[in-house]
């Protein structure tokens, strides 16, 4: 009878555990806007005051919103759009029109001369496609740029404040906008913003801090000058409140018996040396959240029904494959040939502070290694030398300080490494079967010989 | 006993996944724990590296269509610009689930239009909210391509808000991708290298027939005592392993040694093997040529290399202007005048030589010389008289065009050409014979 219980128990689980995995995915990996902001209430304010102003009273704004990248500048805008559209004063819908800088880019097509094809247009195109005017058939847009533009400008113009809906532009990665050629579509934008009677907000999300000098002249000075910065400023007692709300199961879990155990169970993490010390580390490398979830996502990925519950090694185990050194890893799985050409280059720029090296002085140092000292390494032929060389070259562990041309010679291309000392004598500690004397050449170059 | 569970995929999957990657299980469950279910969500990109044939690319397709996934499998170093890449993503991905009719031509020229047309086909198809999973091998060659291609396609899912996944594969670590003013960063994984114990289980498994698999597996440990060194590729290592084989078995097809000798084995296929680090392992001559070269038992000597080809037959003179240019290229200035001369003073270090002694000419290149002083070496390693006749001037053409010879600057330079030797020491001692 035990064992009919404790297979239903584990069946319950199975199930538990999928909606558990289900719920922790999509807060972690898909950042809907149904996640908590932390440490924004002053900057959620004003974006709801500025966004109400706009759909409620018909007043044109324009803003950026600035903060590194994973500080939730988007989560922030998506946050305060859902709050506004379930808020009863909106009057009628607000239209949204979102771009981004990563897709109004256009690519360089040989058979378009480059004159008539800007980027603008492509941004023209999507944003004639959302608000759905009426030259636009099924998908397809006609006109040219200046025809589009105009026609665009023409029909936000004919609306005053009474009786249009308020337009609301969204661009994501503002500062690939101001690429575009004369910075047309911001300066036609902001111009709107400034003077139509339609009532149009533009936002600007935007990680780079010194946004207001890529701004041209008479762009900036068509723009408001509203910026509101996410600066991620939470102190490590925040971040540990912020790390057991988001591991936490809500209140609406249908399994509560599970829920208490699991929400006991972080509590009882939260103030675990050992974790405090995972997240310590990750703290003092960045502070945002995205780096956060990262982590908890690779713990949480872990968790099945025979092991329900995350444990502090769960924590540490994440937390170690997310740092490892992605050029150490490399290095491990070069060959004993390859391992000496790299310490051969380490010995040259000691020799010769740092000055670039080619292959001809690398192939000169590993053959007073082979003469003077090394009883386990064959004496290979320059071409099977050569041949380990460009496989370094490949893997972009050694770069060229110019591009390869045809007519120079590959022996003599200059070259510097992409490795510093210490990551080369690290990385050989843990080489395996590594040859002693290969060990101790690294240790000591052959100067004195 | 399966090492690979998981709720969501049937037990039998599992285990065939588990017999096609050997030495892969640990990489391929946490994969596995990473996908999760089918309709659950996964990081938006996962990047994945590690050395050459190390598995990457063979785990993922294995592991996608075993499991019967949803996927999209694009080489980005065949479809090479933006428009092929993301067309043949389309193409692909109209043909995704079963049960489809013909697939259509597509035109998307715009990352504005793939995300537009993504979203449609996505939404013909029947998937059921399951993750789709976008795998683009050899991810270095996206950063050839425009700049907005790499951050877009990390962040797929948000741009599209469906359930995708993009899964890259490269050699190269990702600090030499990330984009100067950053991105959405990846999940990266490791694909740890193959150890050499890995290397002799997974070469030892093609053995042929006819022969044990003892028998192999000495052979294989006799093939990485030689070659584990210099390379740890698995796919060379695998061609070298089938190439040589016919020869390590001479002994026992003629009835010379049985299959325990190993002593005889061992000596009459080292020099073979040694022989072919220089040849087919360069790819000196080809797999084909190697073969018939042991079949017919001849002088390995005979064979003449890719390289022993760049030796051309040079006319007299000729071969002087090419030592003469060598000399040229190697000898600094000052040393003309001791070399050439009949009557040479001493020549006086000066404190400057004395810093630069270390750096030797052999290790930094050839010098570019003007004409003249080609001709000056000329006229004094030549015994007879030299004429300066147009011949000669249309034979040092000849040898910038064979590409011995390089010219340094415009052609139209009003100091006269200068030029630059570029062969190397054996190259001139094989010529001086």
């Amino acid at each position: 009878m035990s064992k009919r219980k404790s297979k239903e128990n584990s069946e319950e689980s199975a199930e538990c555990i999928s909606q558990v995995q289900k719920i922790f995915r999509e807060r972690f990996c898909h950042n809907c806007a149904a996640g908590k902001l932390f440490g924004m209430k002053q900057q959620y304010s004003h974006l709801l005051e500025l966004l109400k102003r706009t759909t409620v009273h018909g007043e044109s704004n324009s803003a950026l919103i600035i903060g590194p990248r994973g500080s939730g500048k988007s989560a922030l805008l998506n946050h305060v759009l859902k709050d506004l559209r379930e808020m009863n004063q909106v009057r009628e819908n607000l239209l949204e029109v979102h771009l981004n800088g990563n897709c109004q880019f256009l690519m360089k097509n040989p058979f378009l001369s480059g004159l008539l094809q800007t980027n603008d247009k492509v941004a023209l195109k999507e944003i004639t496609r959302q608000l759905q005017l009426e030259n636009v058939v099924g998908d397809k847009v006609f006109g040219s740029f200046a025809e589009n533009l105009a026609f665009l400008l023409e029909a936000l113009r004919r609306g005053n404040r009474t009786s249009s809906c308020p337009i609301l532009f969204v661009l994501d990665e503002f500062d690939l906008f101001v690429h575009h050629k004369n910075q047309t579509l911001l300066y036609n934008l902001f111009d709107i913003s400034q003077s139509a009677q339609t009532p149009v907000t533009v936002i600007g999300l935007t990680c780079r801090q010194d946004i207001l000098e890529l701004l041209e002249k008479r762009v900036k000075s068509r723009f408001s000058h509203r910026q509101i910065y996410l600066m991620n400023s939470f102190d490590f007692k925040e971040y540990l409140k912020i790390f057991k709300k988001q591991l936490s199961l809500p209140a609406e879990f249908p399994d509560e018996a599970f829920a208490q155990k699991w929400n006991n169970n972080v509590q009882h993490l939260s103030e675990d040396k050992a974790v405090q010390d995972v997240l310590q580390n990750l703290f003092q490398h960045t502070k945002d959240l995205r780096s956060l979830h990262l982590l908890l996502m690779l713990a949480v990925s872990t968790v099945t029904v025979h092991h329900p519950l995350l444990t502090a090694a769960d924590l540490q185990e994440a937390s170690r494959q997310r740092s490892s050194d992605s050029r150490a890893n490399i290095v491990h799985g070069l060959s004993v040939l390859e391992i000496c050409l790299i310490i051969a280059m380490k010995h040259l720029n000691e020799v010769y502070d740092g000055e670039p090296f080619n292959f001809q002085m690398v192939y000169n140092e590993f053959q007073k290694f082979i003469q003077r000292k090394a009883h386990s390494m064959y004496n290979f032929e320059k071409p099977v030398v050569m041949k380990a060389f460009e496989h370094l070259l490949q893997l972009e562990l050694v770069q060229p300080l110019e591009r390869p041309s045809v007519r120079a010679q590959r022996e003599y291309l200059l070259l510097k490494l992409l490795l510093d000392s210490r990551q080369i004598m690290d990385a050989l500690q843990v080489y395996p079967n590594c040859p002693t004397d290969v060990k101790q050449w690294a240790a000591s170059s052959l100067s004195w010989l | 006993m399966p090492n690979l569970e998981h709720p969501a995929y049937p037990a039998a999957d599992l285990l065939q996944l588990e017999s096609l990657v050997p030495c892969r299980e640990s990489q391929v469950s946490m994969l596995l724990s990473i996908f999760g279910e089918r309709q659950q969500f996964s990081f938006p990109s996962i990047f994945i590296y590690g050395h050459t044939s190390s598995g990457k690319t063979y785990v993922m397709q294995t592991l996608l269509t075993t499991l019967q996934l949803p996927h999209v499998f694009v080489n980005c170093v065949e479809y090479f610009t933006s428009r092929l890449l993301l067309e043949e993503i389309l193409t692909q991905l109209q043909s995704c689930s079963p049960g489809t009719e013909q697939t259509s031509p597509v035109h998307c020229d715009t990352l504005n239009d793939f995300v537009r047309l993504f979203k449609q086909a996505l939404a013909s198809q029947e998937l059921q909210d399951q993750t789709l999973y976008i795998v683009l091998d050899r991810a270095e060659q996206l950063r050839e391509m425009e700049a907005n291609i790499l951050p877009a396609f990390l962040r797929l899912q948000e741009l599209t808000d469906r359930n995708v996944t993009v899964v890259l594969l490269s050699e190269i670590v990702w600090e030499l991708f990330r984009p100067n003013t950053g991105c959405f960063e990846p999940f990266t994984m490791y694909f740890p290298d193959y150890s050499i114990g890995h290397l002799q289980k997974i070469l030892s498994q093609n053995h042929p027939p006819e022969y044990s698999a003892d028998f192999y597996a000495a052979y294989i440990n006799i093939l990485l005592g030689v070659f584990y060194m210099v390379c740890r590729d698995l796919k060379e290592l695998r061609h070298l392993a089938v190439l040589n084989f016919a020869k390590y078995c001479e002994p026992v097809v003629r009835g010379e040694a049985n299959e325990r000798d190993t002593r005889k084995l061992w000596k009459n296929i080292e020099p073979h093997l040694k022989k072919a680090m220089q040849t087919v392992y360069l790819r000196e001559i080809s797999s084909s040529q190697w073969e018939r070269l042991q079949h017919d038992g001849g002088e390995p000597g005979q064979l003449k290399g890719l390289s022993a080809h760049t030796h051309v037959e040079l006319p007299y003179y000729s071969k002087f202007l090419l030592i003469a240019a060598y000399l040229a290229s190697y000898n600094p200035v000052r040393t003309d005048k001791r070399f050439f001369l009949k009557h040479h003073g001493k020549i006086r270090k000066t404190n400057f030589m004395k810093k630069h002694e270390k750096t030797s000419n052999h290790l930094l290149g050839p010098k570019p010389f003007p004409l003249d002083r080609l001709l000056a070496i000329l006229y004094s390693i030549v015994d007879n008289r030299v004429a300066p006749t147009a011949n000669i001037f249309s034979q040092i053409t000849s040898l910038v065009t064979l590409q011995l010879l390089s010219m340094v600057g415009q052609s139209d330079q009003l100091d006269g050409p200068r030029y630059k030797c570029t062969v190397s020491l054996d190259f001139i001692r094989a010529i001086a014979r």
